[in-house]
């Protein structure tokens, strides 16, 4: 057996995904190559030669994997494949776009988003908003999967893995990468951090954030969002936590103004400890908080930020 | 261009849903089924094109049981022309789904497929990339702004560090996300209307494609429940309680 991941990276290092993707690899079992696929990413390459467990790195170094176009990267992923058993990424903006295009070129089935390894071919995996646990199993002799990163642990960093490169360009021409707006943030990233602050409708505004966000500052801490208040523009979409937006469990999630939607739970409710902060003491939120507080936001959230 | 957007009847995103008591599989008796949210708003940008002049008719078509036809009439009173029930009594999966959209796309001579982003009960978000490299198209997912001028698709995406933008060829697949518009309300002179559009319904044998799944459902489970905790009196409480039971801050 042999499995090919492709890592999520900034083509200087690497994601957090990744690690965790390799942490799922290495659970089936068998050699593990990481494909890096970029435009200048020899950085990116270096640092997955050093993760624990893998065998060998490939560098597809090329402007026509600028933004990881998925009609580019998908046939680059299906020229490499068949020398594996398994084809594996994270269950990233990335690892979604691609994945299910090289399952379909290479006529198998893919598996979303998988939250746990039961065997080399059965998988579990999250089905109606997290309220039911699917094992599944494929038949299929590539499996193409996507992993959620907060169901597995990180890979060790202490490996010393041959780093060869991928020469042959798959520039299919369908498609341009025409710009990014990346948010600009130094706070630790939602997906990965340790303690999370989110805000919902109750925030009522964009301003009214930095309240969360002076508490983030002290705690070390992510921000993150309800679709509500992605929705009324307060902030941007890559803060959005939940069944359709980002899914984060990290050591302590407090949710400010958020009332607890199926939708919004299924983002955060494997998070160790929940805080809940909300004026309305017949909140859903409040059924899955380990410590709820019945208060106006806009008295307790300051309350805290003097405290802390 | 003729465009062709795919509905999807699924559970209302409202319900909570349990799993059955064998744990074979989830409990549907009584549950209210709805159009898929995602599914809703590519009907609605489907409907925008039309309005701008660029797509000249709208195919709705829906792959599954009999009672799909609620939520294809539902897409025909939101402004599609003609609906098409892909019938099958078993829910087939995303590559099933795809290979079978790729027949119909070559039959109809589609110009743009229109897809949701993510299924709301299998939560899958595969069967638009799966089409776009059957069909050897560009690929959009995730959308949350699509603008056609000439032959160009210029496709604004949501992704996981902010939005990224990108020039599509066209034909292509476009998965739509939560931002790309409002969905309207039909109405109920439109929703007559819709009575009077043709539906026809194929049975999914009839297209040559192997229906039979390659994924094996083993066992659905309960994931674990949490326990609601307790409500604490103040600010002061609660930093004592994370620090001093919880010691996570
Ligand atoms: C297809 C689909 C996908 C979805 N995906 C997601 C997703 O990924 N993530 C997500 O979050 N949602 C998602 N949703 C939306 C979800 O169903 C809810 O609508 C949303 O989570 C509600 O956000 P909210 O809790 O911020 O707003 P509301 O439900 O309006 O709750 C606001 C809360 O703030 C409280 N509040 C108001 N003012 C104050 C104050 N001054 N002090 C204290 N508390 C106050 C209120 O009591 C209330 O409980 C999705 C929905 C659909 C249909
Ligand atoms: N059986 C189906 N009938 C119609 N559309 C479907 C079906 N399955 C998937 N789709 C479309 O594909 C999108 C993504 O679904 P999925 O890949 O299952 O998450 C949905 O929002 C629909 O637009």
């Amino acid at each position: 057996m042999s499995i090919l991941v492709l890592a999520e990276h900034d083509n200087t290092g690497l994601k957090e995904a990744t690690l965790t993707t390799i942490t799922a690899a290495s659970q089936i079992g068998g050699d593990i190559d990481v494909l890096i696929a970029g435009d200048q990413c020899a950085g990116a390459a270096e640092a997955a030669a050093k993760i624990s467990g893998v065998s060998r790195v490939r560098v597809a170094d090329n402007a026509c994997y600028k933004g990881l176009l998925a009609e580019n990267t998908a046939a680059l992923v299906v020229s490499l494949s068949s020398e594996y058993s398994h084809i594996m990424a994270p269950a990233t903006t990335n690892g979604k776009n691609i994945l299910p295009r090289v399952a379909a070129s290479l006529d198998v089935s893919a598996f979303s988003d998988i939250i746990g390894v039961v065997s080399a071919d059965t998988f579990k995996r999250t089905i109606y908003a997290g309220n039911a646990i699917a094992t599944v199993q494929s038949e299929d002799t590539i499996k193409v999967i996507t992993v959620r990163g907060t169901a597995f642990s990180l890979a060790e960093q202490n490996g010393s893995a041959s780093i060869g490169a991928v020469t042959e360009a798959h520039d299919l021409g369908l498609s341009t990468f025409a710009g990014e707006s990346v948010a600009k943030s130094d706070r630790v990233e939602l997906t990965s951090a340790g303690i999370v602050i989110s805000g919902g409708r109750g925030m009522q505004n964009s301003e009214n954030f930095s309240m969360l966000e002076k508490v983030a500052s002290k705690l070390g801490a992510a921000v993150g969002a309800s679709r509500a208040a992605v929705d009324a523009g307060f902030v941007p979409n890559d803060m959005q936590v939940g069944q359709t937006g980002k899914i984060v469990a990290p050591d302590l999630y407090i949710a400010v103004g958020i009332s607890g939607a199926i939708q919004h739970l299924a983002g955060m409710k494997d998070s160790k400890v929940i805080v809940a902060i909300n004026k309305d003491p017949d909140a859903p939120i409040f059924q899955v908080a380990d410590y709820g507080l019945v208060d106006d936001l806009f008295d307790a959230v300051p309350q805290l930020e003097q405290a802390l | 261009m003729k465009i062709l957007v795919m509905v999807k009847r699924v559970t209302d995103p409202n319900v909570i849903i349990r799993v059955n008591a064998e744990n074979t599989s989830v409990d549907l008796n009584n549950v209210k089924m709805a159009i898929n949210p995602f599914c809703e708003i590519a009907m609605e940008e489907a409907v925008r094109l039309k309005e701008a002049g660029i797509a000249t008719e709208i195919i709705a078509m829906s792959i599954g049981p009999a009672q799909a036809q609620d939520q294809l009439r539902t897409a025909l009173a939101m402004g599609a022309d003609r609906g098409l029930l892909v019938e099958s009594e078993e829910s087939l999966e995303p590559l099933t789904v795809a290979k079978l959209t790729a027949k119909v796309v070559e039959e109809e001579q589609i110009g743009l497929v229109l897809l949701g982003k993510q299924s709301i009960d299998t939560d899958n978000s595969q069967t638009g990339q799966m089409l776009s490299a059957i069909l050897g198209w560009s690929q959009g997912t995730f959308a949350s702004k699509v603008d056609i001028v000439d032959n160009t698709l210029n496709l604004t995406r949501e992704v996981d560090s902010g939005l990224q933008s990108l020039t599509l060829t066209l034909p292509s697949v476009v998965t739509c996300d939560l931002r790309l518009n409002e969905p309207r309300f039909a109405s109920l002179p439109n929703i007559m209307k819709a009575k009077r559009k043709p539906l026809v319904i194929k049975p999914a044998a009839d297209y040559g494609v192997d229906l039979t799944s390659k994924i094996k459902t083993l066992k659905v489970e309960s994931p674990n429940t949490r326990q609601s905790g307790e409500i604490v009196g103040s600010v002061a409480a609660l930093l004592d309680k994370l620090k001093t039971e919880k010691g996570v801050i």
